[in-house]
């Protein structure tokens, strides 16, 4: 059972809250943030060590969520949501130093894998600290 | 409609196109739809019927003008030149008849001043005279001397003439007046011809006198075989009230009246049209011998006078007839070769359009497409998370009826919201505009690539996938990314399409101005009807199975490329599709 805190940034609060819970369930407290302003404020609060962010956002979009937490938080990483695997946006994201995307609608187990791996990259003994 | 199109795109052209396609649109009762249907060889054997016609009435018209005229002025000339021996014939001729009936009368004139009244009267001595006037001059008949009461005084002749009385007869009282008179030709009392020639002597009051000769016209006769004429030809003389007064070969005897009347001629040769439509192809050259009623006539036939101008005329004739082969020979070839190619260009212009049609149709259809399931895919998120927290709720309960049933039917529905999502995914990916980024690409390592995708399926289906890669191909100026697009797809196709235990083959050849990328599959074959669909968006032959949207993405992008794709396909045998594309792309195709 994996014990860490995540946060899930989705303007869609019906998708976000339901994935929410469905990661509690497997023992990841995530956090949800319905907009990027809330997301950014969440994030600087509590340092989660992964965040899962959807590109397509009112406002805010992803791209500038994503600039701003490598920016304040460099231990953090991000995985994007994306309407489409090779959506221009996708490829941007994974340029801006995002950890990878997956295409929603997502299977909660690959999430679930891809955020492991996520934490485990910082995780003190794993491979390939940050540089 | 595209021609119509075309001919419009300048003044001159719509003009032309005015000319040639209305009229010919207007001729069929053509719309629209005719012209777009079928019709359309019918149209360009108008065009180029009508090109022809105006090309044939400008080069021809001048033509057949200048050859009228200069027929007509050549023709002049030649006619002319024709009449001029004919007319010198007829003046030499005329001449002659002159110094004849000059001499005559200068003789009879010469005899009635040389002698006096009573010498003449004396017929003994007169007939002396006439002896010495018929040996010295020839064709007298009978000389006669008549007083200026008209009576007959003395006579040296043939005939018993002497005291006849001429007072009241017109000749007598015409050299009476004139003082010289020349007859027409009569036949006399032994039925030859002759004519008279009287002069007057004119002594003062009481001593005039008149001396009268008769001249028979054998020398007429003479003179006139003296011209040398052609068995086709003839000449003879007619008096002041066309009779003849010489025997003619072709129109009576002496002393029958001329068929027809000529115009009075003035004095020296010239040309007459007869007034007789029998004799139109005669021609008629006249002269009047000066003094006399007498009128010299020539006549021949047209066509030997103007035989050189028939001549010419031939010749004229074939230079025009070749010319004018020529000339249709010359706009034939041309405007079946005009025509041609407006019809080349015309098709051309289709196909692009086509093409373009095509073009904004996938793109139109795309954007759509990428509207619909953008707005899909976050319910399908949504239900997705829902259905996946049933499951996790449902199997983390311990007692529950109908547990499995409901574990079931979530795991249904996730696994529809799935199969949706691929659609939309799909859908999504028809709609990509992703800029071509354009590198330099081993399409070997893209096909090992992509058949490595397919490798496992092949395993499972026992399905023998054949590589087949030149080794001499060269590297292109294209897309990795879409062209893995483009080779996965049609493997898809080929899978899809065969048995289990089937055999697909994958070939690469270079070729003159590329490359060629062959995937043959030994499956069930298309129809002809579906072959020609297969690249339409949504057309598919897989049912729910598949979206209809892999080829005709597979074909925008191959179009993208600047390449084309080749379908060969038959019916059980199977289907091979060839993608042909170039070394680089031209500037036009990527988009």
């Amino acid at each position: 059972m994996a014990t860490f805190t995540a946060l899930l940034i989705d303007d869609e609060t019906d998708f976000a809250t339901t994935l929410a819970e469905r990661l509690g369930m497997r023992g990841v407290e995530t956090l949800v943030a319905a907009d990027g302003y809330e997301g950014i404020e969440l994030a600087r609060e509590h340092r989660p060590p992964v965040v899962v962010l959807d590109m397509m956002m009112p406002g805010l979009g992803g791209l500038d969520v994503l600039r701003e937490i490598r920016r304040m938080l460099p231990g953090t990483e991000v995985i994007l949501l994306t309407g489409h695997g090779l959506s221009d946006k996708g490829i941007e994201g994974m340029r801006q130093g995002a950890f990878d995307f997956l295409v929603k609608p997502v299977r909660i187990e690959e999430l679930l894998e891809k955020m492991r791996e996520a934490v485990g990259k910082h995780a003190p003994g794993a491979d390939g600290g940050e540089a | 409609m595209m021609s119509r199109e075309f001919w419009r795109c300048s003044f001159l052209g719509r003009a032309v196109g005015e000319l040639f396609f209305d009229r010919a649109s207007g001729a069929s009762g053509g719309t629209d739809a005719e012209d777009a249907s079928p019709a359309a060889p019918g149209r360009f054997a108008v065009l180029r019927r009508n090109l022809m016609v105006v090309m044939l009435i400008v080069s021809l018209l001048p033509l057949g003008v200048i050859a009228a005229i200069s027929h007509m002025e050549s023709g002049r000339a030649l006619r002319e030149q024709g009449l001029l021996p004919l007319k010198g014939l007829v003046n030499k001729t005329k001449h002659s008849f002159e110094l004849y009936l000059a001499e005559r009368k200068s003789a009879v004139s010469f005899i009635a001043s040389a002698y006096s009244f009573e010498d003449l009267a004396d017929q003994r001595h007169l007939e002396h005279i006439f002896q010495i006037m018929s040996r010295e001059f020839g064709g007298f008949v009978d000389l006669g001397l008549i007083d200026s009461q008209g009576l007959q005084v003395s006579y040296a002749g043939p005939y018993a003439l002497k005291g006849r009385r001429y007072g009241e007869h017109e000749w007598f009282q015409e050299v009476m007046v004139m003082g010289v008179h020349v007859s027409d030709v009569f036949l006399g009392y032994r039925s030859f011809p002759h004519f008279v020639v009287a002069v007057k002597h004119d002594g003062g009051p009481g001593r005039t006198w008149v001396l009268r000769a008769t001249i028979n016209t054998t020398m007429f006769d003479d003179i006139i075989a003296s011209m040398g004429l052609d068995p086709d030809s003839d000449a003879f003389i007619i008096n002041r009230d066309g009779v003849l007064q010489t025997d003619s070969r072709f129109f009576g005897h002496i002393l029958q009246a001329f068929p027809f009347s000529l115009p009075q001629p003035r004095g020296e040769a010239e040309t007459v049209q007869a007034s007789s439509p029998a004799h139109s192809d005669m021609i008629f050259v006249t002269a009047a011998i000066s003094d006399t009623p007498f009128t010299l006539v020539l006549s021949k036939p047209e066509q030997v006078a103007m035989h050189a101008w028939d001549r010419l005329r031939s010749e004229m004739l074939a230079v025009l007839l070749v010319s004018v082969v020529l000339v249709v020979l010359g706009v034939r070839t041309l405007s079946s070769r005009l025509v041609r190619r407006i019809e080349d260009s015309d098709r051309r212009r289709e196909a692009m359009l086509h093409n373009m049609e095509h073009a904004n149709k996938l793109a139109s259809i795309g954007r759509l497409a990428a509207g619909v399931a953008h707005e899909i895919n976050n319910p399908l998120a949504i239900i997705n998370e829902k259905a996946g927290l049933m499951e996790d709720l449902v199997s983390i309960m311990d007692a529950m009826p109908y547990k499995d049933r409901f574990l079931g039917l979530t795991r249904s529905i996730i696994q529809s919201v799935e199969r949706c999502s691929n659609i939309t995914h799909r859908l999504l990916g028809f709609a990509r505009r992703m800029d071509v980024r354009l590198e330099k690409v081993d399409v070997n390592a893209v096909l090992s690539e992509v058949s490595g995708f397919l490798e496992r399926e092949a395993l499972y289906r026992n399905i023998e996938l054949r590589m087949d890669l030149s080794g001499d191909l060269p590297y292109i100026e294209s897309d990795h990314g879409q062209l893995q697009q483009v080779f996965l797809n049609i493997l898809n196709n080929a899978f899809s399409s065969v048995q289990d235990g089937g055999h697909v083959a994958v070939v690469s050849r270079p070729e003159a101005s590329g490359i060629s990328v062959a995937i043959e599959d030994n499956g069930h074959g298309m129809t002809e009807e579906v072959r020609s669909r297969i690249f339409e968006p949504f057309f598919t032959t897989k049912g729910n199975a598949g979206t209809g949207l892999g080829l005709s993405i597979t074909y925008g992008l191959v179009q993208k490329l600047g390449g084309r794709i080749d379908v060969k396909t038959q019916v059980g045998v199977g289907t091979t599709f060839t993608v042909l594309l170039p070394l680089q792309p031209s500037s036009g195709s990527v988009c």
